[in-house]
């Protein structure tokens, strides 16, 4: 198999950079497998690590510092046959440490080399992650204060099924490139090498001392078996393939008259777990039968079944341009949060605006005309007080009628959930 | 005729995966985090892939390679996540990148109000990539604008080799409206420029007289080079002064010379007026209120809906404004969009009229401000 380096770009790097080594076994470790270059992609961000793309005749993508592992994600699910190689530094760990340990979590068929020489070479030998605090590097006593970064335990405790930490000066680390690059899941290998330029102009590192420093390490191989799993595009793929399609958005013909002379805006003040939101949407969706243009808009916090829940409501015979509320014509008070959260509100409606309110919730003062529903005497859990108060405004024919509704549950609820709702209307009392 | 119900993060997710999407990634946000969940039921049963990255930047690196593996890309987020996105912008328009960006504006600055509709982000969306370069910006009105303008926004994207910019809002997003069917047509499809046969691929090499390069993917049968540094046709590292300036005039070039086959906007020229209204976005609703009843009073204006923001529609701006007395520009912020319309109009008064509470701006509020300000 012939070579796939560049003879027109060779290696850049400074005399004896363990980079140089590793350009020169990656290249094997792919003569290993037969690869020709149009089946790679080699995926690289910044710092000398970043400069192995240009060195090979295969696809390449170079990218922003510490993301090389976001790219390598989607080009490998958009295509996977082709293998993916991620050459980053020290460096790419530290600012990339969410990308890393997602990468193992997640599993997917990359092959990320950790080209380790323990500093920023290409910045001025800067710390890193994985510097040494006892080192003497370009970052003054800083990296005195911290611990540095054992990748591979990190990479194990993550999830990582294939963790490779050798020296960059092995015999046969073409073969253990080859090695990781073939496995089917996520493969990452430390290389440990050393940095000429800065790094070992100030600090005792050989070829010798790396393999001292390794052999007491525990040892990682290979295969990590407690997490060895699916890889995670063929998982995609299996899962994605019985998801069903989902049905068009609901679309209605009218079906009723309108009697809607104009624009009637209708709030609904609840609280979480009442289905004000359901019921907004039952409601626009009985102005929709009539023919008429309808929106909704929701306001809601964060907690689920607790706090208000509102929902605002516009019928009109004419396309909404605006879609505040400026002067509604129904208010439905059901829960005090929402009468609450709307406080301002009260002052401001006039004589013309109905307010249909829950018995038991209190509005401030208001000159609207105040009619009170009994839905609690009536039977009705506090679930279903939004669908019955529409229901009883409906029964009195105020902006919409009951058949209207009552369609409009039919277009959205089936099954039990429809004639649980649609008896909740048959059975209020009409408003007033 | 039959009426659809559907709010704009669900336009937006219908219009992309008819325009051809198949890849999206996102991180959770309010209010743009319904666009995720719809990909997410939408585009598996595509053959697509919907991804949740560990975090905005991710997300939109995940976004890059897939489109440069030849998959039609989209994300969504909302201000904070913009922010984050801000180096892979660069990196999708530095280096011809096509993507569509959604932001579902909120309530600023930094995390803000997440369920409180602003326009807040106009600007950061043309000026938030280092270098500096031109982008293009659609900005929809309603739902069923999201709907259209995504399907744009992929067009323009593959056409210009360009990331291309959504920028909706709380207010559109989250609003459920009823919407009439031939309001949401299926645009015929685009595509990305493709090589001459018979001549070696160059990565980032333009036909003679163009200014977008053909587009091939990575993982193709032919070699692909990709690069955030700054490079030459060949897609390797350059230094050279002279190939540095064709290359950064070309980019530039190709978004400004497009700016006026990219204007969208809707001229609504009312007879007698003489004030014009410019807007853009939901708060272009309020303002078609307030000319409603302002021609209804005697006091007829005309309005500017302006669809495209970047680059600015200058030509369709000066003549909306000709021979009117006074422009008034409305926005739900403190005064953005309002500079490009005084650049483009020098000499002329542009009043402005801004709002950055979390409320929309009221009709009456712009009718007073066209009657009295």
């Amino acid at each position: 198999m012939d070579s796939l380096l560049n003879a027109a770009r060779p290696p850049v790097f400074c005399p004896g950079c363990s980079h140089e080594r590793i350009t020169r076994s990656l290249d094997r470790a792919f003569a290993r497998l037969a690869l020709r270059g149009e089946q790679i992609a080699i995926v690289s961000d910044i710092g000398c690590s970043g400069l192995f793309d240009t060195f090979f005749h295969t696809h390449a993508l170079h990218g922003l510092h510490g993301r090389a592992l976001t790219y390598a994600a989607g080009i490998k699910l958009a295509r996977p046959q082709t293998t993916v190689v991620v050459t980053m530094g020290d460096g790419g760990q530290g600012i990339g440490g969410a990308h890393l340990l997602a990468a193992c979590r997640r599993n997917l068929d990359l092959t990320l080399l950790v080209l380790n020489n323990f500093n920023f070479g290409m910045t001025g030998g800067q710390y890193s992650a994985t510097t040494p605090s006892e080192a003497d590097v370009g970052s003054g006593f800083l990296n005195r204060l911290e611990r540095p970064l054992d990748l591979c335990a990190v990479a194990r405790a993550a999830g990582a099924p294939y963790v490779v930490r050798c020296s960059a000066y092995r015999e046969d680390v073409d073969q253990v490139i080859a090695q990781a690059i073939a496995y089917r899941g996520f493969s990452l290998v430390d290389l440990w090498g050393i940095c000429p330029g800065r790094f070992s102009r100030k600090n005792r590192l050989t070829v010798q001392e790396i393999d001292r420093q390794l052999a007491g390490l525990p040892s990682c191989e290979g295969p990590v078996p407690e997490n060895e799993r699916r890889e995670f595009g063929a998982h995609y793929r299996e899962l994605a393939a019985g998801v069903k399609a989902p049905e068009a958005p609901l679309g209605l013909s009218p079906r009723f008259d309108s009697q809607a002379a104009g624009r009637e805006e209708v709030l609904l003040l609840g609280s979480a777990g009442q289905r004000i939101l359901t019921a907004g949407e039952i409601f626009c969706l009985a102005g929709m039968l009539a023919g008429l243009y309808a929106t909704q808009k929701s306001d809601y916090d964060i907690t689920v079944l607790r706090g208000p829940s509102i929902s605002e409501m516009i019928l009109s015979p004419e396309p909404i341009d605006y879609t505040g509320i400026t002067r509604p014509t129904v208010v439905f008070a059901l829960g005090p949060e929402g009468v609450a959260r709307r406080k301002a509100l009260w002052a401001e409606l006039d004589e013309e605006c109905l307010v249909l309110q829950a018995e038991g919730v209190d509005t401030p003062p208001t000159r609207a005309r105040q009619v009170r529903l009994a839905l609690k005497q009536q039977g009705f859990s506090r679930p279903d007080w939004a669908l019955a108060a529409l229901g009883a405004l409906a029964k009195s024919r105020r902006v919409i009628r009951e058949e209207m509704l009552l369609a409009a549950l039919e277009a959205r609820l089936s099954g039990a959930a429809l004639e649980a709702a649609c008896a909740v209307v048959h059975r209020v009392a009409p408003a007033g | 005729m039959a009426r659809v119900w559907l709010d704009g993060n669900e336009a937006v997710a219908r219009g992309a995966v008819a325009a051809g999407c198949r890849f999206f990634a996102g991180y959770p946000i309010t209010p743009a985090t319904g666009i995720l969940n719809h990909m997410l039921a939408l585009l598996p049963p595509a053959g697509g892939i919907c991804l949740q990255g560990e975090d905005e930047i991710a997300s939109i690196g995940f976004c890059i390679g897939a489109s440069m593996a030849g998959l039609r890309a989209m994300t969504a987020t909302s201000g904070p996540g913009i922010s984050l996105y801000s180096e892979q912008i660069s990196f999708a328009v530095g280096s011809e990148i096509p993507l569509v960006i959604v932001d579902v504006q909120r309530l600023g600055p930094s995390t803000g109000s997440a369920t409180r509709g602003a326009d807040g982000d106009i600007q950061f969306l043309q000026w938030g990539n280092s270098g500096g370069l031109p982008v293009v910006v659609y900005a929809p009105v309603d739902a069923a604008d999201c709907f259209r303008l995504v399907q744009t926004a992929f067009h323009t994207s593959d056409a210009l080799r360009t990331p291309v910019f959504i920028a909706s809002n709380k207010e559109i997003a989250l609003t459920r409206e009823s919407l009439d069917e031939a309001a949401l047509p299926v645009l015929p499809p685009g595509g990305r420029p493709s090589p001459p046969e018979g001549r070696p691929y160059r990565p980032f090499e333009t036909p003679e007289g163009g200014r977008v390069p053909p587009f091939l993917p990575i993982g193709g049968g032919t070699l692909v080079r990709q690069t955030s540094s700054t490079h030459g046709a060949d897609g390797y590292i350059t230094t050279d002064p002279a190939e540095i300036t064709r290359m950064l005039r070309r980019m530039q070039a190709k978004i400004e010379a497009a700016a006026e086959e990219l204007a969208l906007f809707e001229h609504r020229r009312a007879p007698g007026a003489d004030t014009l209204l410019v807007t853009y976005g939901v708060t272009s609703r309020s303002a078609a209120a307030a000319c409603k009843t302002l021609a209804r009073r005697g006091t007829p204006v005309s309005h500017l809906i302006l669809k495209t923001l970047w680059p600015v529609p200058a030509g369709a701006i000066r003549r909306a404004a000709e021979g009117l007395r006074r422009i008034l520009v409305v926005e739900m912020n403190l005064g953005q969009y309002v500079r490009e319309i005084e650049r483009v109009l020098p000499g002329r008064s542009v009043a402005f009229l801004g709002q950055m509470d979390g409320r929309l701006i009221a009709p009456e509020t712009i009718l007073e401000a066209v009657l009295h300000g």
